[in-house]
């Protein structure tokens, strides 16, 4: 321990097991035409299950690809000029530059190889700003079959909830007979239910990790979260995520148990509302210097994690169906069916419910403030931000917004961030710790 | 006066418009947002649906509520809100089409007083069979908000009245364009703008009265100058006549478009069903789609491409709000189709207000092209 550390630390035993998943998964994808595997590409944020009936594939989730591109730039900067050669705008959704960037390139992050051409596109829209066109750019550009439905949850939309459900239930059958038709295979219902329990459960798992980094110290920090994330996002429809996250679970309780912390030094903790600038990962380790931990994401605990949001302004993880006495999941209708009350129970609640969850998961996390991120790279993700910052500020919780962009470095101020950031924290009372 | 005049001054007096129905009928004035917003239901309950428009100022009052990388267009409107400018509105109501204009309406819900708000959720996947259906639902849950707000039944032959007055509108502004076929048109884009946007702030009815006028004064008109370049203006919000002259005044003629204060607005018929709710669903789900709402396969492409013929267009101004990812996706493939039909193209970025200087030298070097080209 240093001078400055309060906390005992060390790395987590299922470190290595993470990287192992999640460069196992991107590899998968890069040797699936010849493991004669399907290889399915479309918003991460979809149902990833659902192509399961269809037997052995992989999915090429746009958004995570983007996330992980983002993060090199020698990589991201020709891939966002290559999409802005062809017309593509410098505010477009950045996740989806570096992506398209990759295919008009023919190159592939993880290998350095040739674009991986998917047999189809089949994901859903829910954000206006990119999802649906961005596949469709695929679509027309690989000349590759593409399905998407679209999913109206998450936005305090008026009128009945039924409707709702039925259209996007409906939509869900269509994309399967849609999947049948177009790869000649047969869907099996069993694999479909098989895979919905792992993904249900797998949610619940990744957003219960999230909870549990309430204690003091944390036994996590968001630059580690954000590695193991992936396994949440892209595999959470097969089994080695189940168990993984299983696994993170008992390892990050027994590290609370232990009083483990992930930052040393940890004496000011940090939220925020949204991905990382990833080109500039290092202003966690940067802010580490003041003892300050940050502790969660909301998106990331509400997006490839679920929990519950009570009324009382309480946050508790997610229960997946089968634990909860819903009916049982025997055929496709039963199964589509217990998607849709899953994704309605956890509404994204985008601007109007977005502002309690986050009073929500600040006071949960015990946090000495929140860094919301204007993030220019996805327009989707700012709704509200100014009423999310109103919000936190009545419910007595310090927050500062920074700018910059996810997925586009060449948007990213680092100098900027840092100032804004050593402001905010000046504000908190809280300086650099002496280097020891 | 003669109709365009009359278009004028409603649109110089939108306000007073609205405030001046609202006492002779005794009806509410509801806002909408987006051309998706079915006017047809809130005209059957007897309300004034008005569209909310920006007034081309520069504001700093959204910067609390909207950030800056959302288009202009979206910003400028709820300023208007903020600075009370629709204080006689009594609801306002939503479709869902892109995520910047949501932004407006739930900072309008959340900060503007209103009495009724309500969020549409449009279908976004029109191109499925399931969208009609839900979509009637959703007209249904609708229809029965407006009931309980107002206090009144809106019954089947109100429906039918509003759909027939609408349609009526929409045939009668479709006459007019047909005009604009001819080799020298007898309006120009600046006029066919200016009955469009009228036609977005009135009493349909009272529309209705002005087009019959119209199109007896159209008769044997000349618009006193030649028609020059033939050009095609595509995009998404527009209402700005100004810079629509001024294009104009500069030796050229805007015979057709394709955004939300042209032909994207009412081009597209109700056709007649048992289900008057089906019907205007139908209309909605089939009507030219924006950008967000085109896909899987494009349907808004070949729709303006044979516009583009019909009218005869010899160049086209692309023009984009800043930060409208939504046209930002069309875009380059817009451009493409009409490179390889040998149609000029120009794109043109839009804030709220426009820098006319630096667009000038850029239309006139277009202008220059095309008529090169024409020789
Ligand atoms: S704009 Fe944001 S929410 Fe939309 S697709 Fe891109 S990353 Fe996803
Ligand atoms: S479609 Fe474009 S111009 Fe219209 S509100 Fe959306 S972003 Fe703005």
């Amino acid at each position: 321990m240093t001078a400055t550390a309060r906390y005992k630390t060390k790395p987590l035993d299922c470190w290595k097991k993470a990287k192992e998943l999640v460069l196992e998964h991107y590899m998968k994808i890069a040797t699936a035409k010849e493991d004669g595997r399907l290889l399915v590409s479309g918003c991460a944020a979809s149902c990833l299950a659902l192509p399961a009936g269809l037997g052995d594939f992989v999915f090429m989730g746009g958004e995570p690809y983007g996330a992980v591109v983002a993060h090199d730039p020698s990589f991201s900067i020709p891939a966002m000029e290559a999409a802005e050669a062809r017309g593509y705008a410098r505010d477009m959704c950045g996740y989806m530059r570096n992506y398209l960037g990759s295919m008009f390139l023919d190159k592939y992050y993880f290998t350095g190889g040739p674009w991986p051409r998917a047999d189809f596109c089949f994901g859903r829209s829910f954000c206006d700003a990119g999802h649906a066109s961005w596949y469709r750019a695929v679509h027309e550009y690989e000349g590759i079959p593409y399905f998407c439905y679209d999913e109206p949850q998450g936005f305090n939309w008026s009128g009945s909830a039924e409707q709702k459900k039925e259209y996007l239930a409906g939509q869900l059958f269509d994309g399967i007979e849609w999947m049948e038709k177009v790869t000649g295979r047969t869907y099996d219902d069993e694999k479909l239910i098989e895979a919905l329990k792992n993904f249900f459960r797998t949610e619940a798992l990744w957003g219960e990790v999230c909870l549990l980094n309430a204690a003091i110290p944390a036994p996590l920090d968001l630059k580690s979260m954000l590695s193991l994330m992936p396994i949440s996002m892209l595999r959470r429809h097969e089994r080695c995520a189940v168990e993984f996250m299983e696994q993170l679970r008992d390892e990050v309780k027994d590290r609370i148990a232990n009083g483990i912390a992930a930052v040393a030094t940890e004496r000011c903790r940090l939220a925020t509302n949204a991905p990382p600038p990833w080109s500039f990962l290092k202003m966690f380790r940067y802010f580490e210097g003041y003892g300050v931990c940050f502790v969660g994401t909301l998106v990331y605990t509400v997006n490839s994690g679920e929990v519950k949001f009570l009324d009382d302004g309480t946050v508790i993880p997610a229960v997946p169906p089968e634990e909860r006495g819903w009916p049982p999941m025997k055929d496709r209708e039963s199964a589509v069916g217990t998607l849709v009350r899953w994704l309605f129970e956890h509404p994204f609640g985008f601007h109007v419910d977005w502002d309690r969850y986050l009073v929500s998961v600040a006071k949960h996390w015990k946090v000495d403030g929140m860094a919301l991120f204007l993030n220019r790279g996805c327009p989707l993700m700012n709704t509200g931000l100014q009423d999310s910052k109103r919000a936190l500020q009545e419910a007595g919780v310090p927050s500062t917004i920074y700018e910059g962009n996810f997925a586009d470095c060449r948007d990213v101020d680092e100098t900027l961030i840092i100032d804004r950031m050593e402001t905010f924290l000046e504000g908190l009372g809280i300086s650099k710790l002496p280097v020891s | 006066m003669g109709a365009i005049e009359e278009f004028e001054k409603v649109i110089a007096k939108r306000h007073q418009y609205a405030q001046d129905w609202k006492q002779k009928n005794g009806g509410k004035v509801v806002g909408w947002l987006c051309t998706y917003v079915p006017e047809e239901i809130i005209y059957a309950a007897g309300m004034l649906p008005v569209r909310i428009l920006g007034s081309h100022e520069t504001q700093d009052v959204t910067d609390a509520y909207i950030s800056s990388i959302y288009c202009p267009f979206c910003r400028d409107a709820l300023a208007q809100g903020l600075k009370g400018r629709y204080s006689y509105l009594d609801g306002i109501v939503h479709a869902r089409s892109c995520v910047h204009i949501r932004n407006t309406f739930v900072n309008w819900e959340r900060h503007v007083p209103i009495d009724f708000a309500y969020l549409m959720f449009m279908p976004a996947h029109v191109q499925s069979p399931r969208s009609k259906p839900f979509l009637t639902k959703e007209y249904g849950d609708f229809k029965e908000a407006l009931e309980k707000w107002s206090g009144k039944v809106i019954s089947r032959n109100d429906l039918v009245r509003a759909i027939v007055t609408y349609n009526t509108n929409r045939r009668l502004m479709k006459q007019i364009y047909e005009l604009r076929k001819r080799d020298n048109p007898p309006i120009t884009g600046a006029e066919a703008m200016k009955m469009v946007i009228a036609s977005q702030l009135m009493d349909k009815a009272e529309h209705n009265k002005l087009l019959g006028q119209f199109i007896k004064e159209l008769y044997g008109r000349d618009i006193g100058r030649e028609t020059s370049a033939r050009l095609m203006l595509i995009g998404s919000e527009m209402d700005d006549i100004e810079f629509v002259n001024l294009v104009e005044e500069l030796g050229a003629t805007f015979v057709i478009d394709e955004h939300c204060s042209g032909t994207r607005y009412f081009w597209d018929e109700i056709l007649p069903e048992d289900d008057p709710l089906a019907a205007i669903a139908a209309r909605y789900i089939d009507r030219i789609p924006c950008p967000p709402k085109d896909w899987p396969e494009r349907r808004r492409l070949p729709f303006i491409l044979e516009l583009a013929r019909a009218y005869n267009v010899q160049g086209v101004l692309l023009y984009q709000q800043k930060f409208c990812d939504p046209h930002e996706f069309d875009i380059p493939t817009l451009k493409q189709m009409f490179t390889e039909n040998n149609i000029p193209t120009l794109v043109l970025e839009f804030d709220a207000t426009i820098p006319w200087g630096q667009f000038r030298t850029r239309i006139e070097a277009f202008l220059e092209t095309l008529t090169f080209n024409l020789v």
